[in-house]
């Protein structure tokens, strides 16, 4: 018993961090349709930024202030000056796009930053909590806080906010959003900007655990994009869902059958449900109107 | 008229002179070397390439060697076999060197091996793999360490300790895999019996399922974890947070002072074999190998800034040695260099002190490690 509550605890706090990401990944794509595979730059700016602010003696958490305001603008700038000029591009040219920008960040990171590891202190201490017999770090438990948290936020802001509703009227269609009154590049902004803020929430909050350096986005990006199209693209729960049911499957893979499969029955599982699910586990059927 | 006589008169005279002043730089010994000075692997071809020009440096200052100065051919293959290869013909046919010192990566050195042999250039490999010299070719030779030594070295310990069932967690990447199978292929040789064995990947960030599986092996008297980059720290931290009471031994992947950052209060007690390079100030003063990693840890970064490596060691054992056989050889012949490199007995270097035979081209034992303990947060020897 206390070996399946070590590798749930495992399982969840792994999970959260996807989630994180892959709550990243939907807001972009619900203004754009635009899967941002820059998006564990994010998370990685986030850690970095903070990391090094921390070490020039800044306190943790106007350090973790600053590195998410940093890596907004670096949404926003991303937004602005890769693919704002390309709209009206197809979105597979823009998606294209995005993996360049995420290129380009990974070797801005080694330049301004350096290509060491690095951590800084958890917000609660290091001591682990033991739960039957299993233990969970502290810092694991702020992790699942926040995936929970930007859940609840993005959840509210889609479904009580005229913003938030603005926001997907825009993907929806943009000419019919724009007739409206809805200042679409706006909302994009506003998507991107909020896209980079939980990334860099996800960086602060892991790097305790998970240690962080200029490369650490592309795993992330992969198996929190994983975790997004398991839940179905495009609803907040859904990337909740399906990041933390990516982290358990590799956990229990790891724990029960052998550490060699996990990333492969991981995978195995999601083109499993894919394929009897199209439109993954909380995902709605695209309409197509004549 | 007479100013265009005047000026190709000056143009000889300064032709002439210029001529005059290159004449003594001119090198007669060439020594040629392909390294990955920039690529994938310049983290060994960076600290090697850096090595070999101050070794050049100083020596030529010092009057050479018999009497000779030494030139250095030096290319940037960048990792690629390919590259290698055309820079190992280049080096044997154009610039005619009469040895060679260099090869940053496993996949360089075996692809100008073939180069090398046929030409009969005696060639020093500063790759890892154990293939470069077993079996054993007449021209070629290596400095570093191997990893089989490595797990040898820490299973040697663990004997001392009365261990003999452990579990492994391995990284999946390139040097955690190979390490990782030595550890298993050497295990019987000295009474290791493993009782699990778990893997992860380079990113991976929680071994918890991992380390629980393994804690639960019957009769676990420690675990070993050959890996490299931030997986070792995640899985001392968690090795710690599951209070796993046993031993917990790295590898010399994470040897620096980082690992200790990184890994915090949880790295107390984490045992791993290192080269004495690393662990220069805290070697004996009887230690013979201290007066060779001092000086050449200080001089390296003294001429360049960085703080020393065990790569630039492999390059400095490879060329000291280059440079002892010539000496004792009395000529730059590559066949009288050859047999001189293979008589190489007693050599201190970087790694170890180096006894080389015709069976034997990499002449080190497992003196090359020292185990270290981390105690209140600093590498102390284990002896």
């Amino acid at each position: 018993m206390s070996e399946f509550l070590q590798f749930l605890f495992s399982g969840i706090t792994v999970g959260s961090v996807y989630a994180l990401v892959a709550l990243g990944f939907i807001l972009i794509f619900n203004a754009s349709g635009v899967v941002n595979f820059a998006q564990g730059e994010f998370v990685m700016l986030g850690g970095m930024i903070t990391y090094f602010t921390y070490s020039a003696g800044v306190p943790l958490a106007a350090a973790a202030v600053f590195a998410i305001l940093v890596t907004c603008l670096a949404g926003v700038a991303l937004n602005k000056l890769a693919i704002g000029p390309a709209r009206g591009a197809s979105v597979v040219s823009l998606i294209i796009i995005t993996i360049g920008a995420s290129i380009f960040l990974r070797g801005l990171a080694q330049v301004v930053f350096d290509k060491q590891l690095h951590r800084f202190p958890s917000i609660s201490g290091d001591d682990p909590i033991s739960i039957g017999g299993a233990t969970i770090l502290p810092q694991s438990l702020w992790i699942i806080g926040g995936a929970l948290g930007a859940f609840l936020a993005l959840y509210l802001f889609f479904s009580h906010t005229l913003t938030g509703k603005a926001v997907l009227a825009t993907a929806n269609n943009k000419l019919a959003a724009q007739l409206v009154g809805i200042g679409t590049n706006n909302m994009m902004t506003l998507s991107f900007a909020l896209s980079a803020a939980v990334g860099a929430l996800g960086g602060v909050l892991m790097t305790p655990v998970t240690l962080t350096s200029y490369d650490v986005g592309l795993t992330l990006a992969l198996k929190g994009f994983a975790g997004a199209i398991l839940g179905g693209m495009g609803s907040p729960f859904g990337a909740l869902a399906g990041g933390l049911l990516v982290g358990l499957i590799e956990a229990m893979t790891a724990g029960y059958i052998s550490s060699e499969y996990k990333d492969a029955v991981a995978f195995i599982v999601i083109l499993l449900v894919l394929f009897v699910m199209p439109n993954g586990l909380f995902g709605r059927s695209a309409l197509e109107r004549v | 008229m007479r100013l265009t006589n005047l000026s190709r008169a000056m143009t000889l005279t300064l032709g002439a002179a210029v001529a005059a002043l290159a004449l003594p730089a001119q090198a007669d010994i060439k020594i040629g070397s392909s390294l990955a000075q920039t690529g994938p692997a310049s983290f060994l071809g960076d600290p090697e390439a850096k090595t070999l020009k101050m070794l050049v440096e100083e020596l030529n200052a010092n009057g050479g060697v018999n009497g000779e100065m030494i030139e250095l051919v030096m290319y940037d293959d960048g990792a690629d076999a390919n590259k290698a290869r055309t820079f190992a013909t280049r080096m044997v046919e154009d610039d005619e060197v009469v040895a060679v010192v260099g090869g940053s990566s496993t996949g360089a050195t075996m692809a100008m091996i073939p180069v090398f042999e046929e030409a009969g250039i005696p060639f020093i490999s500063l790759a890892g793999a154990v293939v470069i010299i077993d079996p054993v070719r007449k021209w070629v030779f290596k400095t570093p360490h191997t990893d089989r030594m490595a797990c040898g070295k820490i299973y040697e310990d663990m004997n001392k300790r009365g261990i003999s069932k452990i579990g492994i967690i391995g990284g999946t990447g390139g040097f955690g895999k190979s390490m990782h199978g030595q550890c298993v292929d050497v295990a019987p040789d000295y009474g290791i019996e493993i009782v699990a064995q778990e893997t992860y990947g380079p990113k991976d960030a929680d071994m918890t399922p991992q380390l629980t599986k393994i804690a639960g092996a019957e009769g676990l008297q420690a675990v070993l974890n050959p890996g490299f980059g931030q997986g070792p720290a995640i899985v001392t931290r968690n090795y710690a947070q599951l209070g796993i009471d046993v031993p917990l031994y790295q590898s010399h992947g994470v040897a620096s002072k980082s690992f200790i950052d990184l890994a915090g209060d949880a790295a107390e007690g984490v045992r791993l074999p290192a080269s004495a390079l690393l662990v220069a100030d805290k070697l004996p003063d009887s230690d013979p190998q201290k007066s060779v990693v001092v000086g050449y840890r200080d001089a390296y970064m003294a001429a360049t800034g960085d703080s020393v490596s065990t790569f630039g060691g492999h390059a400095y054992d490879g060329f000291k040695m280059v440079i002892a056989a010539i000496e004792r050889a009395g000529s730059s012949d590559p066949a009288a260099i050859r047999d001189e490199i293979e008589k190489t007995t007693g050599f201190i270097g970087t790694a170890g002190e180096v006894n080389m035979s015709a069976d034997d081209h990499l002449g080190l034992d497992l003196t090359a490690f020292r185990m270290l303990e981390v105690k209140n947060g600093e590498w102390t020897l284990v002896e």
